[in-house]
Parts: structure tokens; C-alpha cells; sequence
């Protein structure tokens, strides 16, 4: 089939004319992405981006060289389905078991596309580049890491498998080793075209990889991990483009592995610690957390309060703010809060949220599940800021963190988090601290800000305590 | 090294670069969304999914392949996007 369109083109000079829709697509997603700076226009971003990948797949499936359309368009139907009915089924709080999953699909995609096109390219015996094959056993690599990466980060995310760091023994030699196997396997299929058996056994080390590296992540540390696995996809997607020479695929993957890379950074320094350290020293295990689990052993007299008491202080109040952590997402907490907070301002109390960047499972967790909630995303404070009004704050009220909140990261050298930028609840007035039990959190660390002065705890489950801390305000 | 892959590695450097720029700037906030719809625009392998898997003949590998991975592709693709529009429709002003 002659397409007048390619004839006007290819005489211009432009080769195939669906390198310009995949101009067009690559476009579509730099302007998606710039318009995802601002919840103003971030719907309009991503439907921007939608219609970019939309002209991408609609230019490749015209004039595609194909016996019959039927199997593909019954992999676009079923996929689709699939990708609609969890899209449309997840809980805000389930979020980043998700985006994990997606990740792994991408992921896998983008390892397969890549093993496809040498299976193709050696049963037509036509010769690929050296630099090809070699990006061939990469690609499928990176795509195999993010995919059982991805479903050991869901698996732990949802509780399928422990949440707590598992430390294998040897872990930086193995993972290092599995990376150099998969390399040289690379190269020998570099330097040997017809070698196919190393492509199995790539994938096999690969995916064995993806485990070791995810297996010692704890709970706290999964932004780190979820925003990792998010570069690789991108990237396994651009190591594919390199393959098939597609400059969209190539462009795409580049820009989502650039964005998965600032998110680790950004996830990194928040808890002052080296992307190094967050993958390797498993924070949380057993030789750090000897005082996990046990009630607090440190000196000092822990204060706690009920709801009624919480009503009353909160009352004479003027200006407060809440500090949400994961407890606030495990206790679907977020719209209760809500309530609350719609309370205290009608009575004229200011309400304000100070949000730690890594407080809940993947990058901006908690601002996802309070927006659900309906609170207006001016009232969330990032932590500087928050920083800023925390003095003149009569109440900070802290729903499921702990860490974040730990003044002992200021002074104590020995702490495991020493040095990481908290949020300075213990300079406002009076600190209420909802809480299951006195454990210590996530990284096994006895939290000092429980013995202040000004802190009192309020023990129990979060939704359930900010209920009858509800029902009390309504009676004072 | 062929001027095409050249070519091609100066698209992928720049296009990293140009990420960097764009991404610096999304607030707190909505980083969950631009992961998500990130994590969606990933899926453009999809692309190449579907060119694997129109090979000339319906039998080998690499149509079998390419089945697949247009299949985890669209779940991305789709998933994606719609889960990052669920989102972003909560995000509003006071």
C-alpha cells in the first residue's frame, strides 16, 4: 500500500512518517511532564501524555507489516482490562503496591521487547550490531530487575511477604556478582551473535537479582526503592529503543529514568543517609533493632492523655498542626482527620499539615491520601516550611509517625538517624503523639520526643482515638 | 560505533538532561501522580511490543514475545494513566 503521506514526506526527506508522530508522542510527554509541576494543570499533563503514547500506538499499528492484527489487538483489549480494573479498584492507601506493579509491567515489557527483537533478528539471519546485542543482554537485565524488584516491593507493600528487611548473608558481594554475571553474559553474546543460551540465563540471574536487591529493604525505605525501580523501567524502556532504533522509546525512557533518579535523590536526603546505605545496610534488622518491640527503656516518665483531654486542649487552641505518618494510611485514618480538622476551623482554629518527605511508603503517600480526604492541598506544608510555623504552633498533633519526628536525629551521634531532617513538633506548645503502643519505630529507635515535657500519648488506634476525640470537641 | 547509535545516545543524554530540568520543579505534593504518570509513559515500549509482535510469520519467538509484552505493556500504559487521572481529580483548592 502506497501512503500519499509517506510519498510527500519521503520525497521531503523525512524517511518514515511515523518517526514524526514519535516526535509528535515525544513532545506530547515533555509538555505532559512540565504540566505535572502544578495541581492546576496536572490532569491536563497527563491526559497530554495519554494522547501522546495514543499517537504512538495508533502510527505504529498503520501500515504495520502483519499476517493478521487479531493477536495484537486481543493483547491491547485484554491488558487494557486488566490496566482499568486495577486502576479503578485500588485504595489511595494501596497506591504504591500499585505504581510497584505497573513498574514490574513496564519493566518486564521492556526486557521482552528487547529479547524479541533477537529472536526476530537471528531467525532472519540478518546481522545485528555488536553494540546491539550487547544492549540486548542489558535491556534485558535492567527490565528483569524491575520486574521481580517490583513484585517483592508489592508483595511487601501488602503484606504478602514480611515488610521487614531481610539481610542475606553476603548481600553487596552476591549482588554485585549477579550484576558482573549478567554483564559478561552480555559481552559473550556481544562477541558470539549465535550464542543465544546466554539470553535465559540472563534473565534467570536478572530476576534473582531483583529479589536480593529488594529483599533487604524495609518498610521505611520503600520511596527509596519504589522511586529506584521507577528509573529502571524508563530505563529498560530506552535500552529497548536503542535496540529497534526508536527514537521515541529512547526519549520516553530517558525522561521517566531521569525523574526515577531525582525521586531517590530527593527520597535519599530526607533521611540523610547515601542511596549506598539505604540498599545495603538494611536499617531495621535485628543487630540495629535490639530494643525493638519491647516496651521503652529509656529514662523518663511517659505522660498520656485521653480523647477528652486531646478535646479540651485542642479547644483553647489557635493555631495547630498535624503531622500524618504511615500509621495515619494503615488506620485509614485520612478522612477522619478530615472531620476533625473541619472542626477546629469552624471554631476559628488555624489547621495546617506538616508533611516529612518520606513519612508513608513512596514519595508524596500522605499528600495522595489527604488529598482523598479533601483537604485542600494549601493547608500541606513540606517541611521546611512547616519548620517555619512550628513555634508558633499551640498543638503539633503526630497520627502515625515516629521517626520523622525524633529530636534525637539532632544531637544523638549513635542514633542510626542522627543527622536526618525531621519535623520540630517538640517546639510547639503541647505535642499529642497517637500511637498503638510505646515500640519503637521503624528503625528501631527509641524516640525521645515521647519523654518531653510537652508531649502527652495517646494511645491506641488512630481512626478510632480521633473519633472520640470528635465526639468530645462537640461537647465542650 | 555507527553514527546512528551517535545519534541515538545524544537523544537519550539530552533527553536526560531535559528530564532533570522538568522534574526539579514538581512540588512535593504531586509526587506520587508523577510517578505514576511517569511510570505510564514508561510503557512507550509498547511500541516496540507491537512491532515484535507483527513479525512476518506467526510462528517463532519473537511474535510469542511480543504478545506477552504488549500485553504487561497496555496494563502499564492504561493502568497507568487512569490511576494518576484518579489522583490528580482529588488535588483541589480550598
Amino acid at each position: 500500500m502506497i501512503n500519499p503521506l509517506q510519498t510527500v514526506l519521503g520525497q521531503a526527506g523525512f524517511g518514515d512518517w511515523r518517526d514524526i508522530a514519535y516526535l509528535v508522542a515525544a513532545i506530547c510527554f515533555i509538555f505532559g511532564i512540565k504540566k505535572l509541576a502544578s495541581p492546576k494543570t496536572a490532569r491536563t499533563g497527563n491526559a497530554l501524555a495519554a494522547l501522546g503514547m495514543l499517537i504512538a500506538v495508533v502510527a505504529t499499528m498503520i501500515n504495520l507489516h502483519v499476517v493478521s492484527y487479531t493477536w495484537i489487538l486481543i493483547a491491547l483489549v485484554l491488558g487494557s482490562g486488566i490496566g482499568v480494573v486495577l486502576a479503578a479498584r485500588v485504595q489511595m492507601t494501596q497506591m504504591p503496591q500499585l505504581v510497584a506493579l505497573y513498574n514490574g509491567s513496564g519493566g518486564i515489557a521492556s526486557a521482552l521487547v528487547a529479547i524479541a527483537e533477537y529472536a526476530h533478528v537471528d531467525r532472519g539471519g540478518e546481522a545485528m550490531g555488536a553494540s546491539s546485542l550487547f544492549i540486548v543482554g542489558l535491556g534485558a537485565l535492567i527490565g528483569c530487575v524491575t520486574f521481580s524488584g517490583s513484585i517483592v516491593a508489592a508483595g511487601k507493600l501488602q503484606g504478602k511477604i514480611s515488610g521487614k528487611p531481610v539481610i542475606l548473608p553476603m548481600q553487596m558481594p552476591l549482588n554485585i556478582a549477579l550484576i558482573a554475571i549478567a554483564v559478561v553474559l552480555s559481552l559473550v553474546l556481544m562477541l558470539y551473535p549465535g550464542a543465544w543460551w546466554t539470553i535465559p540465563l540472563i534473565v534467570v540471574v536478572s530476576l534473582g537479582l531483583g529479589i536480593t536487591l529488594t529483599m533487604p529493604i524495609g518498610g521505611a525505605d520503600m520511596p527509596v526503592m519504589v522511586s529506584l525501580l521507577n528509573s529502571y523501567s524508563g530505563l529498560a524502556a530506552s535500552a529497548a529503543g536503542f535496540i529497534i532504533m526508536n527514537k521515541a522509546l529512547i526519549v520516553a525512557g530517558a525522561l521517566v529514568g531521569a525523574s526515577g533518579l531525582i525521586l531517590t535523590a530527593i527520597m535519599c536526603k530526607a533521611m540523610n543517609r547515601s542511596l549506598a546505605n539505604v540498599l545495603f545496610a538494611g536499617v531495621g534488622t535485628a543487630d540495629s533493632t535490639g530494643t525493638a518491640g519491647r516496651e521503652s527503656s529509656f529514662g523518663g516518665t511517659v505522660k498520656s492523655a485521653d480523647p477528652d483531654d486531646v478535646a479540651i486542649i485542642l479547644d483553647s487552641a489557635q493555631r495547630v498542626m498535624i503531622v500524618p505518618g504511615y500509621g495515619l494510611a494503615v488506620a485509614q485514618a485520612q478522612h477522619v482527620v478530615r472531620e476533625l480538622s473541619d472542626q477546629l476551623q469552624a471554631k476559628g482554629i488555624e489547621v495546617m499539615y506538616g508533611v516529612h518527605p518520606v513519612a508513608g511508603r513512596m514519595p508524596g503517600h500522605m499528600n495522595v491520601l489527604l488529598a482523598e480526604a479533601d483537604v485542600p492541598y494549601e493547608q500541606l506544608l513540606e517541611i521546611d516550611p512547616a519548620n517555619a510555623e512550628i513555634d508558633r504552633c499551640d498543638v503539633a498533633m503526630v497520627i502515625g509517625a515516629n521517626d520523622v519526628v525524633n529530636p534525637a536525629t539532632r544531637h544523638d551521634k549513635n542514633s542510626p538517624i542522627y543527622g536526618m531532617p525531621i519535623l520540630d513538633v517538640d517546639k510547639a506548645q503541647t505535642v499529642f503523639v497517637l500511637k498503638r503502643s510505646m515500640g519503637a519505630g521503624y528503625a528501631g529507635v527509641d524516640n525521645e520526643l515521647f519523654i518531653l515535657d510537652n508531649t502527652l500519648m495517646v494511645f491506641g488506634d488512630a481512626k478510632d482515638t480521633l473519633q472520640k476525640v470528635l465526639t468530645a470537641l462537640d461537647e465542650v | 560505533m555507527n553514527g546512528l547509535l551517535i545519534t541515538s545516545l545524544f537523544i537519550f543524554v539530552l533527553a536526560i538532561l531535559l528530564g532533570v530540568e522538568l522534574i526539579k520543579k514538581v512540588p512535593q505534593t504531586l509526587h506520587t501522580p508523577l510517578m505514576s504518570g511517569s511510570n505510564a509513559i514508561s510503557g512507550i515500549t509498547i511500541v516496540g511490543a507491537i512491532l515484535a509482535a507483527s513479525s512476518d510469520s506467526l510462528v517463532g519467538l519473537a511474535p510469542v514475545l511480543g504478545f506477552i509484552a504488549i500485553l504487561f505493556a497496555t496494563i502499564n500504559v492504561v493502568g497507568g494513566f487512569l490511576v494518576t487521572d484518579r489522583m490528580l481529580k482529588m488535588f483541589r483548592k480550598r
